[in-house]
């Protein structure tokens, strides 16, 4: 483009000269849109549609128990299932995730246990415990923060010589913090095998994109920092699937980070505390629901005849039940007591924390005695 | 056993943990061919190689937030921030992310890491290089606050902080990095982080300080030595967790305290240490607590720097008020 300015005239760069294809592989009628064979097999894609159908039952489920104030606010992100199912399976066990508190999803399938997200969501002192053999970094709540963590976990794999990877999840609110803008940069500076997974999901709580930026695509901001970005789908979960497999497999060889930018939309609040009605119309969330990612995997899978009604019943019937088992364990847990808090402060525990627990102990006692009184 | 400065003594506790440490990396701007501003860090780059000694673009909350993920996949790095009037870009990546990823992981993650940074006054720089901010940490629990204030404390505390299982804030007193040499063992060696010093022993009054401070105490108090009045001067060399013990043992035996501290005034270190001797051990005391602080001002131009740091007439008047009690 040629800008007229007042001292001339002077070449520019324009946006307009980008174009972002969006990555798309099922339409919302669950049919392939081109001939290109999928690069993922049958029983993956049925695997991907169970996690999928579970992660909408938890989070249905969870939702429901915030409102009977069985837990504490809760993030829901119902709509985003392909964008965090189709990453997440793209990973190895070994790999790393540096998830925000919309993830769930994405840590479900890299093996977090479903108790271990109920005692996060119920405010249990070890809640925020991944599993020794499960890479998930606790549930960032400040906004970008974790895509730093996952370019210096990146980094570390690479001097050690190892082949993990590490993917960042965040929305598309958290493109305008400095932390993301300085992620992106170290990361490509160092070329460290880091996966950079916005979902723009459209708001950032009540504030729409086109105010968050003057851009007109989160995926172009990657060029500005030298590396690859690109635009998929987010509900269409084999297009997520291969493009977040391909971006891996190039941070795994040596490739260097990459930007995601997964197109898709969260039908609930923000988070328990607000009323989307207030910032988004509903005629708004009924077009997204037309696009649904659980929906579109499903016919593709009947199409295919490997799934039938009666089996998705039957999944349908079991994970309740199964999920129905683990509240019900973990409900029955006694709530952790004051005194357990001192412990992974630091390592060892320093002689004021100490002090500090055993006044904790000497009220704990004091109550109880209070009780058998 | 050489004199060595606190740039030399820095450098040898960074290389010796380098050297026998291959977790150990070391990333910072300018750290790399420049050596730091200081010249702290001058020649590892050449030794160790620029995956180890890692020159970064110049953002601090990238920094440290990367050194956090670092920590958590088993490195074990040093940060610098160039000076600790910059670190309030890192913040939160200090204070939200480093020194809570123990707590909020319970137990499954944490930060082994060290951030380094210069600190102080007393050397006429620009505007938000002089700043003392310890005080701002400490109320960071997760995080320990180590403050030097000589090359044979300096090279212990850091190969101490180095091998360290949590983050440490290690602040390096900018004044004393070349004007203060010592002789300090060429090996390796630790001085315990949380554990105060006593740099001399007398019976008159205590005089609890750390960093730059305690070389100018020193001096003090071997001039009131000559009076024969007998000052004991504590070395906190840790200012979190705060070595509350050494300090009450000596108000035991002195019954007066007073308190000298580079850092603004109020709710610093000082009061933090008032309300502890207060708490447990009043009735040791036989004269009110005194402080000997910068004033509660933003840090000063050049030019009148010297009269807002703790002076020597300020730090006189006040042990001659303790002593008249």
């Amino acid at each position: 483009m040629v800008f007229k300015s007042p001292i001339g005239v002077i070449n520019m760069f324009d946006e307009n000269q980008l174009t972002f294809n969006i990555i798309k592989r099922l339409d919302e009628q669950g049919n392939l849109v081109d001939e290109q064979k999928l690069n993922i097999k049958q029983s993956e894609l049925l695997e991907i549609y169970k996690w999928m159908k579970k992660a909408r039952l938890l989070d249905e489920k969870l939702l429901k128990l915030q409102r009977q104030g069985r837990i504490g606010t809760y993030a829901p992100f119902s709509g985003q299932e392909a964008a965090q199912v189709g990453s997440a399976f793209a990973l190895n066990s070994n790999d790393w995730i540096c998830p925000s508190y919309r993830d769930i999803a994405a840590c479900l399938v890299h093996g977090m246990p479903i108790e271990q997200i109920l005692y996060y969501i119920k405010g249990h002192v070890e809640g925020g415990k991944s599993p020794e053999n499960v890479n998930i970094l606790p549930i960032q709540i400040i906004i970008a923060a974790q895509t730093l963590h996952a370019v210096g976990i990146g980094y570390a794999s690479k001097l050690k010589g190892e082949s993990s990877v590490a993917i960042s999840y965040f929305g598309d609110g958290a493109t305008s913090e400095g932390d993301f803008h300085e992620a992106l940069n170290f990361a490509a500076v160092y070329k460290t095998p880091t996966i950079f997974f916005c979902q723009n999901n459209q708001y950032a709580i009540s504030v729409p994109l086109k105010q968050q930026m003057a851009s007109k695509t989160i995926a172009q901001k990657a060029i500005a920092y030298g590396m690859i970005g690109i635009q998929v789908d987010g509900n269409d979960v084999v297009a997520v699937y291969e493009a977040t497999k391909e971006a891996i497999e190039r941070a795994r060889n040596g490739g260097g980070p990459t930007l995601i930018e997964a197109l898709t939309y969260r039908y609930g609040p923000h988070t328990t505390s607000d009323d989307p009605n207030k910032y988004r119309s509903n005629e708004e969330k009924e077009e997204w629901l037309k696009k649904d990612p659980i929906i579109r995997l499903k016919k593709w899978i009947h199409k295919q005849n490997i799934w039938s009604d009666e089996q998705d019943r039957e999944f349908e019937n079991n994970f309740q039940d199964e999920m129905n088992r683990i509240i019900d364990e973990v409900e029955k847990q006694d709530f952790p007591k004051i005194n357990e808090i001192f412990n992974h402060v630091y390592d060892k525990m320093t002689n004021h924390l100490y002090e500090q627990q055993m006044e904790a102990n000497s009220i704990i006692q004091r109550k109880d005695g209070d009780h058998n009184g | 056993m050489a004199e060595i400065t606190m740039v030399q003594a820095i450098q040898q506790a960074l290389t010796i943990e380098m050297e026998k440490d291959p977790r150990v990396v070391i990333l910072g701007e300018d750290v790399g061919r420049n050596g730091g501003v200081f010249r702290v860090t001058d020649g590892l780059i050449e030794r160790f190689g620029k995956d180890r000694v890692i020159d970064t673009p110049l953002a601090e909350s990238a920094i440290i937030g990367t050194s956090v993920g670092m920590s958590v996949n088993g490195l074990k790095p040093v940060a610098e921030i160039q000076f600790l009037g910059f670190i309030y870009e890192a913040m939160d990546q200090i204070a939200s992310q480093a020194a809570r990823m123990r707590f909020k992981s319970a137990g499954r993650f944490h930060v082994p890491m060290v951030i380094r940074s210069p600190y102080g006054g007393g050397v006429r720089t620009p505007e938000l290089h002089s700043d003392s901010l310890e005080a701002l940490f400490s109320h960071t629990p997760g995080l320990k606050i180590v403050m030097p204030s000589n090359p044979y404390d300096a090279k212990g505390l850091l190969i101490s902080a180095i091998r360290d299982n949590d983050p440490v804030l290690f602040l390096e007193p900018m004044k004393l990095y070349r004007t203060c040499k010592q002789d300090v063992p060429e090996g390796e060696y630790e001085i315990q982080i949380g554990k105060a010093h006593i740099v001399k022993e007398g019976h008159h009054a205590t005089i609890v300080s750390w960093g730059p401070p305690v070389q100018t105490l020193k001096k003090i108090v071997d001039e009131y030595e000559k009076e024969d009045i007998h000052l004991e001067l504590i070395d906190l060399r840790t200012v979190a967790p705060i070595d509350i013990e050494t300090i009450l043992k000596s108000v035991e035996k002195t019954e007066r305290l007073l308190i000298v501290h580079e850092a603004v005034k109020t709710n610093g270190i000082g009061a933090e240490i008032a309300a502890l001797v207060s708490e447990k051990g009043l009735f040791s005391l036989s004269a009110p607590i005194l402080r000997v602080t910068g004033y509660d001002t933003p840090y000063p131009v050049g030019t009148v720097e010297d009269d807002w740091l703790p002076s020597d007439k300020r730090i006189k008047l006040s042990v001659e008020k303790l002593l008249s009690y």
